[in-house]
């Protein structure tokens, strides 16, 4: 509860910041109007009262802040509506390439450290470790592109003439839904998208697991006469994934980053290709507002990591 | 394989016990073989990059005009005779790819170093601070460092790359602003590193003596307590530079970097997409160039972190 109390003035000094970013933006809401000939200075003066403008910039900020807690973001001038609407529209398919991306990202990278922690020091180990090195080393957009190369422009051969070709742009083909035509869609943006957190989680969940082995306690279990996989699995990796919880919490921010530029790059219709597209066109009230949603997330996620963490390990007390 | 099994308690550090008093930060570094290949790879990268007037075999903006002819040229492993001397082809105006990857390198290197510097001039300042003083101080800082860390990187540093290309023009985003806008935005994890060293480290008898023969808060913390801060700050750093490195490419792919005709690895892949199909050597060398470098730099940090101190893996 302290917590969640303690997130507000965090949300708000955000909202400080974003706003004087925005308040610096060249020009201001009022460019478009700037470099119209029929509009007079008189008339600019007029707007510029009109949108409180000749306010000062705390008063300005408050109405401003007024406004998003009431769920108005202004208006998107790229898109021609409400910048929440924009938003909210965007967001189912962004999560469904973030979550797609994040099932993906668990599976393979927790059982990738499993395993090599369990065969520690031996080969298998060895591959994991330094295929963990690639994904955290590889550019996210030039991965994009190799796998476009190699899955959507040449296509995969399999023997017996077939051949694996993906489609490396959009989320279906048709306006009617099929799943295996989704499906097909989501494969590289997803497995583009959770590179990263494989190698993030692979490596963070070995330690872990390491860590734990090396306790009072599994020695303890393993002079029971407990035979190994019971070890592993009633005492071993109920607590070693305890802190993968934090780690997978912990990265919404880069999972976000990520989903701009694997949006961008397989033109996928969600709040990461928004914002690009915002950027181009210098759509100050949609950039605005989905910084404020994704830090709002981002806290969020923070504190329902902490949470969470709390309530699986009952060590860990906060006051 | 072995069949699997609990490590025995301690047995590594054993070993690390009775070599103590002989093993030295080279020796340990010298034993991690991956740290040791990122050091002469970079190192080798690093010559090029230096070199990169001598070693270009062509002016990297220059067009090809006698060969080009609206196509991007081929490698000539792959067309000896299409590729009008380009050893690793052309990019789709006509520009040798390999000229152009050399110049890139300096950049990629450069603002990575000195991205990095900023970073940890601003970060170890905050958190030494922070961390010496604490009470009102380290609470008002430590929530400005959160504030940073709840912002995700790369859209923020979009949206200020942006605010400078539209108050000026897309030239303002030059190898200094790109250099300074990272910097500035990326020291809070170095800053909250430092604070958790000087959380402990003013405590400690050392810190107490230099206080007790007079010497000021500047020089306690610069002089006494930062050279003891100093191994974790390299760790990061280095790997800061193999980050700063990608969101330098990233930013410079998605066109608010590094402005053309300058080459960098990222705006050399911004127009590789597009061109995927005709001219797959373009969108391949420069990121490969990006991840072996990235590679290369994240095994030196590996190796630092295992030499510098063994217990904080």
């Amino acid at each position: 509860m302290r917590r969640t109390l303690q997130s507000i003035p965090l949300l708000l000094a955000i909202s400080v910041i974003l706003y004087a970013i925005l308040y610096n933006m060249p020009g201001g809401p009022l460019a478009p109007y700037l470099q119209n000939p029929h509009i007079t200075a008189a008339d600019i003066a007029r707007l510029r009262h009109n949108l409180g403008m000749d306010q000062p910039v705390p008063i300005q900020y408050l109405k401003w802040l007024g406004h998003i807690l009431t769920g108005d973001m202004g208006y998107s001038t790229s898109n021609s509506e409400p910048v929440f609407q924009a938003l909210i529209e965007r967001f189912p398919a962004t999560l469904e390439l973030m979550g797609a991306s994040l099932v993906i990202a668990i599976g393979i990278g927790v059982s990738a450290g499993i395993i090599s922690a369990v065969y520690r020091y031996s080969l298998l180990d060895y591959v994991i470790t330094t295929g963990a090195f690639f994904g955290q080393s590889m550019p996210v957009f030039w991965f994009a592109l190799m796998m476009q190369l190699a899955f959507a422009v040449h296509g995969i051969p399999l023997p017996g003439g077939y051949q694996i070709q993906l489609p490396s742009a959009g989320i279906s083909s048709s306006d009617t839904f099929d799943l295996g035509d989704r499906l097909t869609h989501l494969i590289l943006p997803a497995a583009v998208l959770s590179l990263l957190n494989i190698a993030l989680f692979s490596r963070f969940m070995r330690s872990s697991l390491l860590e734990v082995l090396g306790t009072d306690y599994m020695r303890t279990a393993a002079a029971k006469g407990l035979n190994f996989r019971t070890i592993l699995y009633k005492h071993g990796l109920k607590n070693a994934l305890i802190p993968v919880v934090t780690v997978v919490a912990l990265s919404l921010p880069s999972l976000l980053a990520g989903a701009i530029i694997t949006e961008t790059i397989f033109a996928w219709p969600g709040m990461g290709r928004l914002f690009i597209n915002a950027l181009t066109q210098s759509d100050l009230a949609l950039l605005m507002g989905y910084l404020l949603l994704v830090a709002f997330l981002v806290v969020f996620s923070n504190l329902f990591a902490d949470v969470v963490y709390a309530w699986l390990d009952p060590r860990v007390k906060y006051d | 394989m072995a069949a699997p099994s609990l490590p025995l308690p301690g047995n590594t550090v054993i070993e690390e016990d009775l070599h103590l008093s002989k093993v030295t930060f080279w020796t340990r570094l010298r034993r991690h073989k991956l740290a040791v290949a990122g050091i002469v790879v970079l190192s080798l990268m690093v010559l090029a990059a230096a070199l990169a007037k001598q070693l270009s075999p062509f002016d990297p903006n220059a067009i090809d005009n006698i060969h080009w002819q609206g196509m991007p040229l081929p490698p000539c492993f792959q067309d000896a005779t299409l590729c009008g001397g380009h050893s690793l082809g052309t990019d789709e105006v006509g520009r040798d790819l390999l000229s152009r990857m050399l110049f890139g390198a300096r950049i990629s290197l450069t603002v990575g170093l000195f991205a990095v510097i900023m970073e940890v001039l601003i970060g170890a300042t905050l958190g030494a601070v922070a961390g010496y003083y604490g009470g009102w101080l380290d609470y008002a800082l430590m929530r400005v460092t959160d504030v940073f860390l709840s912002i995700p990187l790369l859209p923020l540093l979009l949206v200020l790359t942006a605010i400078v290309a539209a108050s000026s023009s897309k030239a303002a985003l030059s190898f200094g602003v790109i250099v300074v806008i990272i910097g500035a935005l990326s020291w809070p994890p170095v800053a909250r590193l430092v604070r958790a060293s000087f959380l402990s480290l003013r405590e400690r008898e050392f810190a107490e003596a230099a206080r007790a023969i007079g010497n000021n808060d500047g020089r306690i913390i610069f002089r006494h307590l930062l050279p003891n801060a100093v191994a974790p700050i390299v760790v990061q750093a280095t790997l800061d530079v193999a980050n700063v490195i990608i969101l330098e490419s990233t930013l410079s792919f998605l066109g608010l970097g590094i402005q053309p005709p300058t080459a960098s690895w990222g705006n050399m892949l911004a127009n590789a997409q597009s061109n995927l199909q005709s001219a797959w050597w373009a969108a391949v060398f420069p990121g490969l160039c990006i991840l072996i470098v990235v590679l290369a730099i994240n095994y030196i940090g590996d190796g630092l972190r295992d030499a510098l101190d063994p217990n904080m893996r």
